[in-house]
């Protein structure tokens, strides 16, 4: 219990004196995340929406895949965009492995599924004769879908909590193709583990009690957003 | 309803009549040799459905007889599998862009599917759909408000509305848009009977006053009587009559109308005899008079609604009718409804009759007993086979 407390105090030190290293990993942290998540936000929220609205053959397919791929294990994701990203792999030219971008693009993958799977979930349990309705008093189809997304507005903004959630937390995809560099590719999560692994266990636990703040605090805006509507 | 609204406020935000000018012989609303197949189920099967310019079209009947599937039809929300329809005398090509011909129409459903927003915001929301300008936009929504009762609901969430509340927004939403074809959606179903009584008379006062063409389907008869210049009835996906409301509720031309619009005795006979636009029909071994050009040797579908049948006791031979038609029969069936009774006479044929409770009462109505059931030539109708 001691080591905890100790833990606490030591992260509170830690930001309070501003040290350079904590901050900038704390930094890289919320941008690669926030970045992975609005990306997979601009690609989710527009493919859920389609395959909530339309019906085509192989739509099932494509839906359980997506819903497979919410609980993708970032392990799995880092090893194959380690290998795609690899100096000889199909992307390697890029050479972006053991970089931020790798990272953003392995979270993306994460978080892509979760956003699409909610976004799915969260448009198709409105009343499907409202779509009829809002299309029956002159909506476009891009009005229609734009009022049906409006309307799906609270479980939308779970998905996006669900998908930053699974983003910021995960560690073995950011391990993998971030590769931990200090002052590079090293984010809470990866620097837990390495602190940890080197027995320096205060320095850890102020490494998770700022990653568990930083949820907190997207989640509670987030949060917030949602629940401003008053109650009946 | 508000009465006192202006006049100016009226004039300035009421839609007026639908079809354009030009295009004013023409029906507002056609329909043609439509169907609907679901697989090899034919759902619908209009061969021809014309709704004129300004009038109130009320298309009845029962569930699953194919209503719901031949509004959004016609609201171009759904493409028929065959047929044409024609708005203002426009053939609709499915393949084009339908969004301008659909914002001359407005939909109301039985649901009132209203967005998560405020009740002024709901009721505008089709104007913003078609980038209406704030100010015009908040002068007509503020009339509809008034007009429909609801002003006083303006700021509150949708959400927080009664059923009747809701449904009056819904029908505001559609009719701020003033739109030239307005299609209803069995509006009142879900709507308790006070309310419903109370909306629907609103409703008859502004079709009346807008001279809105308006196409509504219902499972209601009295809705369909209430509010319809003229009715159709729809069973098992056909249009199998177009009338006025007296031609379709005295007149039914088959047995399936006659059920749905209320006629509860139908029986086959042949008629023996035709004298003087009067036809005796052997029906079930007893003569029944009708008023009927139909000649003798046709067979034909005895009508008669229970309301028109009158029972007397077996013993009142002294009690005298000026009704053509005096059957002996006995009494099968009491059927307790309300302040009502409806009591089934096998007269060799059933024959329902509705009767007060407390006449059901004082004449000891039992089954058994012998009744004689009188009603008049005139409100016998035939239908020929």
């Amino acid at each position: 219990m001691d080591l905890i407390w100790q833990g606490m105090g030591q992260a509170f030190w830690l930001v309070a004196h501003g040290d350079r290293e904590i901050i900038g990993v704390a930094l890289l942290t919320l941008g690669v995340s926030l970045s992975a998540t609005i990306l997979s936000l601009l690609v989710g929220i527009p493919a859920g929406a389609f395959l909530a609205l339309n019906r085509f053959p192989g739509r099932q397919v494509i839906v359980s895949v997506v819903n497979t791929g919410m609980g993708l294990p970032p392990v799995v994701v880092g090893l194959f965009i380690t290998i795609l990203l690899w100096r000889n792999g199909p992307l390697g030219l890029m050479q972006i492995l053991y970089t931020p971008t790798a990272i953003v693009i392995a979270q993306f993958v994460i978080a892509a599924p979760v956003v699409i799977g909610l976004t799915i979930a969260a448009i198709q349990q409105l009343n499907p004769r409202l779509r009829l309705q809002i299309l029956a008093l002159g909506a476009s189809r891009w009005q229609m879908v734009a009022l049906l997304l409006r309307e799906a507005r609270l479980p939308l903004l779970a998905a996006i909590m669900a998908g930053f959630g699974a983003v910021i937390s995960e560690v073995g995809a950011s391990m993998m193709v971030g590769g931990n560099i200090l002052d590079e590719t090293r984010v809470l999560t990866t620097a837990t583990v390495l602190e940890t692994s080197k027995g320096n266990f205060d320095v850890a636990i102020a490494l998770s009690v700022l990653l568990l703040f930083l949820v907190f605090a997207v989640n509670l805006g987030l949060t917030l957003i949602q629940q401003r509507r008053r109650p009946l | 309803m508000n009465g006192e609204t202006s006049v100016n406020a009226a004039e300035s935000a009421m839609p007026r009549s639908a079809a354009a000018p030009s295009r004013s012989h023409l029906p507002a609303l056609e329909a043609t040799n439509v169907t609907v197949r679901f697989g090899d189920r034919v759902v619908l099967d209009v061969p021809s459905l014309a709704v004129s310019a300004g009038e109130v079209m009320a298309i009845m009947g029962p569930n699953g007889a194919g209503k719901s599937t031949l509004l959004l039809c016609l609201a171009l929300l759904r493409r028929p599998t065959s047929g044409e329809i024609r708005v203002g005398g426009e053939p609709i090509r499915w393949g084009n862009d339908l969004l301008p011909t659909r914002r001359r129409m407005a939909v109301v459903f039985q649901e009132p599917l209203l967005l998560d927003t405020t009740v002024q915001e709901n009721v505008a929301l089709g104007l913003r759909l078609r980038g209406r300008k704030e100010a015009e936009a908040k002068e007509s929504v503020r009339f509809w408000l008034e007009r429909f009762g609801i002003e006083h609901l303006a700021k509150r969430q949708a959400r927080t509305l009664s059923g009747g509340e809701a449904q009056r927004t819904s029908l505001a939403r559609a009719l701020v848009l003033a739109p030239e074809t307005l299609l209803l959606d069995e509006p009142f179903a879900a709507l308790d009977p006070p309310t419903r009584a109370s909306l629907i008379s609103d409703m008859k006062e502004v079709l009346r006053e807008t001279g809105t063409t308006t196409l509504m389907i219902t499972h209601d008869r009295d809705e369909a009587l209430a509010l319809g210049d003229r009715v159709g009835v729809l069973v098992a996906g056909q249009l199998r009559q177009v009338g006025t409301p007296d031609e379709v509720f005295a007149s039914p031309v088959d047995a399936e109308v006659a059920a749905f619009v209320g006629i509860e005795t139908v029986a086959g006979g042949i008629v023996i005899n035709q004298e003087e636009g009067v036809a005796q029909v052997e029906v079930g071994g007893q003569i029944v008079e009708s008023v009927s050009p139909i000649r003798a040797g046709n067979r034909v579908l005895v009508c008669l609604r229970p309301e028109d049948a009158t029972l007397l006791k077996a013993s009142d031979r002294e009690q005298m009718t000026s009704a053509r038609n005096c059957l002996r029969g006995t009494v099968s069936r009491v059927i307790p409804l309300g302040a009502q009774a409806r009591v089934v006479v096998d007269c060799g044929f059933p024959l329902v009759a509705l009767v007060t409770r407390r006449s059901a009462v004082e004449m000891n109505m039992a089954v058994g007993q012998t009744v004689r059931v009188s009603f008049k030539a005139s409100a016998v109708h035939l239908i020929g086979h």
